[in-house]
Order: C-alpha cells, then sequence, then structure tokens
C-alpha cells in the first residue's frame, strides 16, 4: 500500500503534465470534431450544433482530401526510402576506414538539419529558380531542357522531395553512424577472412547490426514526413495546382485560416489514425522477421 | 519617521488614484507599415485631448486576422483598430464592431459625401456602418510606357477588346519572348477586379449563394483564362517570378494589375534608366472604363470599449484632411478623403492620377465572414481552367457548387434570423 503510494507519487507530476497538456485537449479536439464549430461560434456558443460524423463523412468526400492524402502518401513512399537510403549510404562512406577527417564530414553534413526551414527555403527556391537557378544550369551542361521545378505539378513534388531528403540528411546520418560505430570490427575482419565481398558483408554484418536503429529511424522519418507541412508552407504554398498540399497543410488552413475548428480537428484525428496504423504496420513487420 | 513614510504613501496613492480616474489609455490595433508611422502622429493627438493616452500594438499583416479572432473569442479586443475594409463583414458578424451611425449623424469632422462611395459601401453591413476608412486602394494597371508607346499606341486602350489588340501586337513584335501582361495565378484579385465590372453581384440571395455562373462574370472569367490561352499572359505565380520588379525592368511582360503601395516599390526598385518609361492606367472594362476592387483599410471601434467617446475622437484626429495629408507624406498610402486629393503632394504625382480616377469607379464585395474562403477558391480554380483541367462554364459552376457549400451555416443562420 505504502509502496503504491509512493509509486503514484513519483509518477505524478509527469502523469499531471501528460493530463493537462496531452489528454485533455486531444479529448477536447475529440468532442470538437463532431460539432460544427466555425467563426459564427465565436459570435455565440448557441451556433455550435452535434453534427456527428458529418465532419468526418465531408471530409471523406472532398476531393481536396483525398489529393492532400495522395500527395502526402507519394512524399512518404518515395521520400522515406530516399531519406533513409541517403543518410545510410553517406553514414556507411563517412564511416569507412579510408575515409579522411571523419569529424568535419559529419559537421558539415549535420548543418542542413539545424538550420531552420525557412531560411533555407528560400535559397533552394533560388536554386529551383526556371531560368537563373543552378541546377537547371547544371542539368542545362548535360543538355536537358529546363525543368519548371515550383511551376509544374508534375515536378513541384519531386523538387519538394529533393529539399526534405536533403535537409534530413544529416540528422539520421548520425544516429546511423553512431550505430554503425558499434558493430564489432572483428566480425568485419571475420566475414572479410570466410571470403565475403564487400556487398556481402553489407548485408549479412552491417545491416542486421544496425537493425535495431534502423527501425527507429524509419519510423521517426515516416512520423515526420507525414506531417509534411513547412517545405510547401514556405517553397509553394501548396500549389502549383495543389499538387504539394498536405493533410497537415489542409488542417492548417482549415483550422486557423478559416476558422472551422471542428473540420480541423476532424482532420487531425484521420491523420493519427493514419500515422498510428502505419507505425503498427512497421513495428508488426520487423517483429515478425525477428522471429 | 514612521509618521512621515505613512504620509508619503497616502500622498502617492491619492496621486495614483487621481491620475487613474482622469486618464484614458486607448487600446489601438495597427498593422504593417502604418503601425510604425502612428508612433509619430500620435504625440499630436494627445496634446489636444489632455488625459488621453494612445497605446498602439502592432501587429504583422499575416497574423493580424488570427489574433482578431482571438480576441474577439477571450473578450480581449482592442478599443479600436484598423481593419482590412474586407475583415469588417466579418468581425460585423461577430458582433464585435460597434455601430458608428450615430457618432456619424452630423458630424463634421467626418462628411460622408467627402468619400469614394464604393470605398464607404465596404464598412456598410446592411445599412449600419461600422467604420470609417482611414486610407484606400484599389487594382490597376502598370505598364511601360516605352512598350506600348512602341506597339504603336499613345494611351492604354480603355475596352476588353482593343486592350486584347494591344497586347497581342506587344507580343508578335517580340517575337514571343515578352509576354503582354502579367497575371500571377496566386492572386484573385485580378480576376476579382474584371468579374466586379458586371451589375450583377457574384453571390445571390442576401449572400447565401454563389452566383459565378452569371453570364456577366463568365464573360469576365473567359476574358481573363483566354489571355494565358493566347498566350498573352505568362502561366505562372510570383514566386516563380522571384523579382517581379527585376522582370518588368527587363521588359519579361509589359502590364502587371497591382496596387498602389508598388508606387513607391517601383520607384525605389526600377533602374533609373527606366525614369518617366513606366506609368499607371485605370483598368479597361467590358465596353470602356468600368469598376475594380474596392481597398484599402477602415478605423473601427469594438464594442467592448469602455472609451467610446475617445475612441471617436481619435477616428476624427486621423480622418482630418492635414493628418489624412501627413499620413500619406509618411507612408503613400492613398488618401480616403478626396478633398485631400484636391491639395497637397498627391495631386501633384502624375502616377496617383489614372488612382484617382478608378477610385470613383470601385466596387465593394459581397459582404459575408467567407468571403476570403471563397475568393480562395476561385483564384485555385482559376489555375485549374488555365491548366485545361476545366473549362470556364464548368469552373464557374463547380465555383457556384463550393461557394453553396462554404455559405451553408450562413443560409441556415439567415434562414433563422440570427444575421441581418
Amino acid at each position: 500500500m505504502n509502496r503504491q503510494l509512493w509509486g503514484w507519487l513519483f509518477a505524478g507530476p509527469a502523469l499531471a503534465v501528460v493530463v493537462v497538456f496531452f489528454l485533455l485537449p486531444v479529448l477536447a479536439a475529440l468532442v470538437l470534431s463532431v460539432t460544427d464549430y466555425d467563426l459564427y461560434a465565436i459570435a455565440s456558443i448557441h451556433n455550435v450544433r452535434f453534427v456527428g460524423l458529418r465532419n468526418y463523412i465531408d471530409l471523406l468526400s472532398n476531393p481536396l482530401f483525398w489529393q492532400a492524402l495522395g500527395n502526402t502518401l507519394y512524399f512518404v513512399i518515395v521520400g522515406v526510402p530516399l531519406s533513409l537510403a541517403a543518410s545510410l549510404g553517406g553514414a556507411v562512406l563517412v564511416h569507412s576506414k579510408v575515409a579522411r577527417w571523419q569529424g568535419f564530414f559529419r559537421t558539415a553534413y549535420f548543418a542542413p538539419s539545424v538550420t531552420t526551414v525557412v531560411a533555407v527555403a528560400v535559397i533552394w527556391r533560388y536554386l529551383l529558380h526556371t531560368r537563373y537557378g543552378l541546377i537547371n544550369y547544371a542539368l542545362a551542361s548535360f543538355g536537358f531542357a529546363p525543368i519548371d521545378w515550383l511551376g509544374d505539378p508534375h515536378w513541384s513534388m519531386p523538387a519538394i522531395i529533393l529539399f526534405a531528403v536533403w535537409k534530413n540528411f544529416g540528422y539520421n546520418l548520425v544516429i546511423l553512424l553512431a550505430a554503425l560505430g558499434t558493430i564489432p570490427s572483428d566480425l568485419c575482419e571475420a566475414a572479410e577472412l570466410d571470403g565475403a565481398g564487400a556487398w556481402k558483408r553489407f548485408v549479412h554484418v552491417t545491416l542486421p547490426g544496425i537493425r535495431g536503429t534502423l527501425v527507429f529511424v524509419g519510423i521517426l522519418t515516416v512520423a515526420g514526413y507525414f506531417q509534411l507541412f513547412a517545405e510547401p508552407y514556405v517553397m509553394t504554398q501548396g500549389g502549383p495546382a495543389q499538387s504539394t498540399m498536405s493533410v497537415l497543410y489542409l488542417l492548417y488552413d482549415e483550422g486557423f485560416k478559416w476558422w472551422n475548428l471542428g473540420r480541423a480537428s476532424a482532420v487531425a484525428f484521420v491523420l493519427f489514425l493514419l500515422m498510428y496504423a502505419t507505425a503498427l504496420l512497421q513495428t508488426r513487420l520487423t517483429r515478425e522477421r525477428n522471429a | 519617521m514612521k509618521r512621515l513614510l505613512v504620509l508619503a504613501s497616502l500622498a502617492f496613492c491619492l496621486a495614483a488614484c487621481h491620475s487613474r480616474s482622469q486618464d484614458v489609455e486607448l487600446r489601438f490595433w495597427a498593422m504593417g507599415r502604418e503601425s510604425e508611422v502612428l508612433e509619430t502622429l500620435m504625440p499630436a493627438f494627445e496634446r489636444e485631448h489632455p488625459g488621453v493616452h494612445v497605446r498602439v500594438e502592432r501587429l504583422p499583416w499575416t497574423a493580424a486576422h488570427a489574433k482578431l479572432l482571438t480576441a474577439v473569442a477571450g473578450d480581449s479586443t482592442p478599443d479600436l483598430c484598423q481593419l482590412g475594409n474586407t475583415w469588417v463583414a466579418e468581425l460585423a458578424d461577430l458582433g464585435a464592431l460597434k455601430a458608428l451611425d450615430a457618432e456619424l449623424r452630423d458630424d463634421e469632422a467626418v462628411p460622408v459625401s467627402d468619400y469614394f462611395p464604393g470605398i464607404w459601401r465596404t464598412n456598410q453591413i446592411g445599412s449600419v456602418q461600422y467604420g470609417v476608412p482611414w486610407y484606400v486602394d484599389t487594382r490597376l494597371l502598370f505598364y511601360r510606357k516605352d512598350i506600348v508607346k512602341a506597339a504603336g499606341y499613345d494611351a492604354v486602350p480603355t475596352d476588353w477588346a482593343s486592350f486584347k489588340t494591344l497586347l497581342k501586337k506587344i507580343r508578335a513584335q517580340s517575337n514571343a519572348e515578352r509576354y503582354g501582361i502579367l497575371l500571377p495565378l496566386n492572386e484573385y484579385e485580378p480576376i476579382l477586379a474584371l468579374g466586379l465590372q458586371s451589375t450583377t453581384p457574384v453571390l445571390k440571395e442576401n449572400g447565401t449563394r454563389g452566383n459565378f455562373s452569371n453570364p456577366e462574370f463568365l464573360a469576365a472569367f473567359s476574358y481573363y483564362i483566354s489571355l494565358f490561352d493566347e498566350e498573352l499572359a505568362p502561366p505562372v505565380t510570383n514566386s516563380q517570378i522571384s523579382n517581379v520588379w527585376n522582370e518588368f525592368a527587363r521588359g519579361y511582360f509589359a502590364f502587371y494589375i497591382t496596387g498602389p503601395w508598388n508606387i513607391g516599390e517601383f520607384r525605389r526598385r526600377l533602374p533609373p534608366e527606366l525614369d518617366g518609361q513606366w506609368g499607371t492606367a485605370p483598368l479597361p472594362g467590358p465596353h470602356g472604363p468600368d469598376a475594380s476592387i474596392a481597398g484599402g483599410a477602415s478605423l473601427a471601434v469594438f464594442k467592448r470599449t469602455a472609451h467610446p467617446k475617445e475612441a471617436w475622437a481619435l477616428v476624427e484626429y486621423l480622418s482630418r484632411p492635414d493628418v489624412q495629408q501627413r499620413f500619406y507624406d509618411l507612408t503613400g498610402d492613398l488618401p480616403a478623403r478626396r478633398s485631400v486629393w484636391e491639395t497637397g503632394s498627391v495631386k501633384n504625382d502624375p502616377l496617383t492620377a489614372a488612382f484617382r480616377e478608378q477610385l470613383e469607379r470601385v466596387r465593394p464585395a459581397p459582404p459575408v465572414a467567407e468571403w476570403e474562403e471563397i475568393m480562395t477558391e476561385l483564384r485555385l480554380m482559376a489555375e485549374h481552367v488555365v491548366r485545361h483541367e476545366y473549362t470556364p462554364a464548368e469552373g464557374a459552376a463547380e465555383l457556384d457548387r463550393r461557394a453553396d457549400r462554404m455559405l451553408a451555416k450562413r443560409r441556415e443562420l439567415v434562414q433563422a434570423g440570427r444575421l441581418p
């Protein structure tokens, strides 16, 4: 009894913070999402009505939501593997025995992740400029026609993905680099003695060695990429032709631009369910392989 | 010693209590450049009204809308505020603004007849006046005189058809390297300006249903789209242009529909060799000179203010011709009162003459809280039509459907008698 009391006492402060700043707001948002709370509700609370699941039904029948969802999935499905592959490749290179100046590269690659999105996006907008951008300039020297990166609906998302991968590159790289450091070097040497080539060593020694970290980084990256917002907000404002409109962007517009808090809460819950399901799937998949 | 302390504190308290009962502090919310300039205008007001102190609280334009709504929701509104005049309807619907009809009656300091009628009406919801125009703006043509002259024109045509002929000539003369006009795809204002050039409003049934399919709006919409289809306007957004002034100086386009703030920007940013080579002109209409947007900002007093008299005195002060003149000199914001246009620096500027003419013909947008949301849909739809995903008629019909959906709650409230 006494022990139990002490336990609650210790957990209490943290629990209180979680309840007040997380659980209660989430519950309030759940309640909001079944009302038509909007601009008129500010004038008089009597203008709020219970609408049941109408916000959810409206959302699911709104073509813009499906477009935003499609864009978000495009970003996650293409962006996450690309981001992981780039970071892993970078980490292996920096970790390699022949690499020099590891400290310098680690810092240089990490630098983008500690800069603000807004400042860097301005520079990227210039890099991606159709007529004066450095990227098109480089492409032109290989004989490619200029690409309207941020103005063509087909190229805007690839441009955003490119930017996001570059921005995330260093963060995951540093985590994976730390994991690579934990693989005992005698394992690699033993494999080498047994006649395993570089690729075989990578697949059978390195990858299993950092599996846990890789799963962790994967889940974090997926969760982060689902919440795509700042990049399109700064670079394209969701355009052109809403090709970079994400689910979170839709939520922002509904909630903070048009003050439809009921509908915005519904968007938030749909996004939450989506991310929860994906994270569940990821852990399930990796657990089965472990068994 | 102790007695001295008691006496001193008593005296202090008396002085403090005394000043509190007399002094009035007005909280005034202002945005952007205007809020910076206000600080230089306030000392004169405070000298004229002893005991009234004005606290100017500055908001960035990007956050102003959300802050205003939050203040209304949290009962923490200021005494008065600078309001973009498309926001007046929204805040009036929320019941946050004070009706000013009693103050305006027989008030010689704010004579209604001295204001541009189209601008004045933007502050009228139903038959109630909720604001007083402070400075005005509208959209019209900025253009390269040298390019227009090279195409064989002395003046800018005033009707749609001949204006398009000029644009075609400019395009052809440059071997299709130059565009006639820049209409950024991320702005709805050029479409709205053309759309307001009709006698049929774009919302019907007391502002509760969309009316974009009416023949007059459809004609304006089709005209706008045709400028892209005939390659007279580049299908780009402002952020793709990166630097509008550079491109204007280079002659990437000859015309640009924009507002009065760009007079100052163009002067500052265009290279000196373009001096006198660019000008402003009223918007062409379907059959000759016609309407444009009634923009600008107004001064509004909040219903919850504890000092309505002092707040109104400040509105009167800022509406005075000499203060309006000073404000124009400091900001370049166009004065709301015609009498200020008759004298002084604004009259002598050749670039504002077109604005003076256009301002007599401005038309307010329908006063509904959902207006900006509807305009966002208009902009998005225009982009879809420019990219041939819809025809103009299909686009207008879809706009009506979306507007009807957004106005559903308003419709119910109007039918229930909760909104005028």
